[in-house]
């Protein structure tokens, strides 16, 4: 046909041309194309240049008509270009009987090119939308469109048929498609899924066996649930195969569940390393660990954080687990000055609430823990306090917390540093600057500055929820969880005090924790203090974004002083000070830090519950401002909503942190308790 | 004359009459259809009177029904742009912006204006291609092998 009519320009070839099966050699060449529009000139002019291009070109002035040719040759055409405006169909509609009946690659024209109509032509499907006037060079490429559907439906089959392609199939291509389509619908179901259910942006997770394997992220529910099942068929029956039978959770499969197991046994294992790890339950899951792991300052902590840190720092990135989140935010804060700390604030969150449980002993580690609580999840507070009162524990929530003075020490310095991290942090890390700070104490006090000052916005988060948890609102902080549970003074309250973030929900864990942890921390406190104000500087250096946090900053600082003692030991401080409650007193003082923006010498009032109520201002004041913070704080126990909230943001921090973290585990390791 | 031909082709695109369009409908001119442009060109202006004619039609209505008035010229600017009339292009954009805005008498005037230029074109592309053939042949024999 046209061949030999355009033959005659093409002097060469036109003889292999002419020789009819010429088209496969020569794609794409003989490239069967169906043009539909209304405009006669732009019909013509379209099958002039398709000629050109050596297809075969039949034209069309009606959709109706186009239809019915192409039912009539159901593999008579390759391609159709279609216009978008015709008097008797949309263009649109055509195109979509078309993609249903035929499934042919069909090409968009107008002289509209709006970006409305543009998209709508991609919503509908088609493979392209040319802008009138085409040009020669728009429609020369038009096979490629033709080239990939034809790849797309072999590799379907191949895939939904494992490996029997049929080319050219056509009857198969549909049903390929439908294969294809249902099954990435139903990942995408399940992720879907998956992320309602633990609220994270969680990795699609998805069981076709053609993706690899989504991360999964382990939400605070999710981890609720985990520990529940392994609760239930105890830690030492627990296998991954019942776990997950009890967990009943659509698309998590097995080895999920393993390696889920292994960081919480880690994680305990890390705990019992510490005084009273009775935090089992408080297993952060691999978000704590992860952020634990930076915080267990303490050699002791660290390392068992380290471990579990490393661990969850790895699992964490797969889990992304929302600790995570704030973890990573955090540890590219802190990471580069206290290994120690983030792991710490890590583990605090995470440990916080364990720790908060025995900090409240503790004190110090309590801070830890609060810092960290937010990445505990409620369970683990829960499990804080239980353990609360072995304070020896304490610290051990923060993992790293050297049971002891470094431990007091750096909750302390995990907690202005927290506070000062968190407030600095706030604003990014939130999770982080919790760990960071709490994760200190261990340290030891040179080191809590820096790492406060990393951390700060870590400690200084859970200062800021210590105050408002007062022992019993521990569970607001959902970090400050850890305070609660310790029940005793957790002077995490007084970590509220810090200006922390408790936004980050973590901090207040933290503060919690670190209050608790603070108890030990007593002597610390003058190095605390040191380290607060190291904090301090670095709270305000590193206030971002809360504008609280910076308030707060100025009272940690002032506080931290005294108020370090208060937040982070909300234990100790009040200890010191009070000699008694320190969980309340602490709380108070913690809280009057926070309250008391500024006020050094609030740490009087700290002790007042008013300031607690500032403190539980502030820090829902800074809440809104985290932003996500907010939500952390609200009294949601789920302190694994926190973390998830959080970690959710910094999600993308964590992948850095998970490195930092993981690097500092290793430093942390590496300290001699 | 071929010279003159190309002179006069030049003017008309120096005078904004046509554009690039005009000049890929060119190669798309060959030996097996040596007077392609001409065909679309008069194919257009066959078709095109149909639509100018339905516009009049609509432009007499009151009060004006401005989107059938702006798919009507959505179809024309498509035609005209795709032989490359490069001025009658223009007014339609014209006018479809007063449709867009609801402006009768911009949309009137626009259209005067734009059949003039639909005319004035008209006139020219003829003058043209006459020419064209008269030197055609001449020019085929030049260039064939």
């Amino acid at each position: 046909m046209n061949l030999g009519v355009n033959s005659k320009s093409v002097t060469t070839s036109s003889a292999s041309w002419k020789s009819g099966d010429a088209v496969s050699d020569q794609f794409p060449a003989g490239l069967r194309v169906l043009v539909v529009d209304d405009d006669p000139t732009c019909l013509r002019i379209l099958e002039k240049m398709l000629r050109n291009c050596r297809y075969k070109v039949t034209t069309c002035g009606r959709a109706e008509v186009a239809l019915k040719l192409l039912r009539d040759n159901k593999d008579g055409f390759d391609v159709v270009i279609s216009d978008v405006h015709m008097p008797d169909m949309d263009g649109f509609k055509l195109l979509e009987r078309v993609g249903l009946e035929m499934d042919l690659p069909v090409i968009m024209m107008s002289a509209d090119d709006s970006k409305s109509v543009v998209m709508k032509g991609v919503t509908h499907g088609a493979c392209d939308y040319l802008i009138k006037p085409v040009r020669m060079e728009a429609l020369k490429n038009i096979w490629q469109h033709v080239v990939r559907k034809k790849k797309n439906e072999w590799k379907e089959k191949d895939t939904e048929q494992s490996g029997s392609v049929e080319e050219g199939d056509r009857q198969q291509k549909p049903t390929d498609d439908a294969d294809y389509s249902s099954s990435a619908n139903e990942g995408n179901w399940r992720n879907s899924r998956k992320r309602k259910e633990e609220e994270d942006d969680g990795d699609d997770k998805d069981d076709s066996s053609t993706l690899k394997k989504p991360r999964v992220v382990w939400s605070v529910e999710l981890h609720q649930q985990f520990v529940t099942a392994v609760n239930q068929l105890g830690i030492d029956k627990a296998v991954p195969k019942k776990i997950l039978e009890l967990m009943n959770v659509p698309g998590l499969t097995r080895e999920n569940v393993a390696s889920h197991l292994q960081k919480y046994r880690l994680y305990l294992r890390r705990l019992s390393g510490q005084p009273q790890n009775g935090l089992g339950n408080s297993f952060l899951g691999p978000q704590d660990t992860g952020f634990g792991s930076i915080s267990s300052l303490n050699s002791l902590d660290l390392q068992a954080y380290a471990s579990s840190g490393q661990i969850p720092a790895q699992s964490l990135a797969s889990i992304q687990a929302a600790a995570l989140g704030r973890v990573t935010n955090k540890s590219g804060i802190s990471v580069p000055i206290v290994d120690q700390r983030n792991i710490f604030s890590f583990d605090n969150p995470n440990i916080r609430f364990l720790d908060g449980q025995q900090h409240h002993s503790n004190g110090k580690q309590v801070n830890l823990l609060h810092g960290i609580p937010t990445n505990m999840d409620s369970k683990q507070l829960a499990a804080l306090h239980q353990s609360g009162q072995p304070f020896g524990n304490n610290m051990h929530v923060n993992v790293h917390s050297p049971s002891g003075q470094s431990n007091s020490l750096l909750t302390q310095m995990v907690q202005p540093q927290s506070r000062t991290q968190m407030l600095n942090e706030v604003g990014g890390n939130q999770v982080l600057n919790f760990p960071s700070s709490v994760g200190q104490p261990g340290l030891s006090q040179p080191i809590p500055g820096s790492v406060f000052s990393r951390y700060g916005i870590d400690n200084v988060r859970p200062l800021t929820y210590t105050s408002l948890s007062q022992p019993s609102s521990v569970v607001e902080f959902s970090r400050s969880q850890g305070m609660e549970l310790s029940g005793n003074s957790i002077p995490l309250t007084s970590n509220s005090g810090i200006p922390s973030y408790t936004s980050k929900g973590t901090l207040q864990e933290e503060v919690n924790s670190e209050i608790k942890g603070s108890r030990g921390f007593l002597p610390n406190f003058d190095a605390f203090n040191e380290l607060n104000q190291n904090r301090t500087d670095n709270w305000d250096l590193q206030n971002v974004g809360s504008s609280i946090e910076t308030p707060q900053h100025s009272n940690v600082q002032g506080r931290l002083d005294v108020a370090p003692s208060i937040l982070v030991q909300p234990v100790f401080a009040s200890d010191h000070r009070n000699g008694h409650i320190r969980t309340t007193s602490v709380n108070k003082a913690a809280f009057s830090a926070a309250t008391s923006l500024g006020n050094g010498t609030n740490f009087g009032q700290q002790l007042t519950p008013s300031h607690a109520d500032n403190s539980l201002r502030i820090k829902t004041e800074r809440l809104p401002d985290m932003g996500f913070q907010s939500s952390l704080f609200p009294d949601h126990l789920g302190q694994e909503d926190l973390m998830s909230t959080l970690l959710k943001q910094p999600q993308e921090g964590l992948a850095p942190v998970e490195n930092e973290f993981g690097f500092d585990e290793y430093q942390l390791d590496n300290l001699p308790v | 004359m071929q010279r003159q031909l190309a002179n006069m082709k030049q003017s008309l695109f120096d005078q904004g009459y046509l554009d690039e369009q005009f000049i890929q409908l060119e190669e798309l001119q060959d030996d097996a259809n040596p007077n392609f442009v001409e065909e679309v060109v008069t194919l257009y202006y066959r078709d095109s009177a149909r639509l100018i004619q339905s516009i009049e039609q609509a432009l007499e209505k009151s009060p004006l029904d401005f989107s059938k008035l702006e798919c009507l010229m959505h179809q024309f600017k498509g035609s005209s742009s795709s032989i490359g009339a490069k001025r009658v292009k223009s007014e339609c954009t014209q006018f479809k912006e007063y449709c867009r805005v609801g402006n009768s008498d911009g949309c009137k005037r626009t259209f005067q204006q734009l059949k003039k230029e639909y005319a004035t074109l008209k006139k020219k592309v003829e003058v043209y291609f006459q020419f064209a053939r008269q030197i055609g042949p001449v020019e085929k024999a030049c260039r064939s092998k």
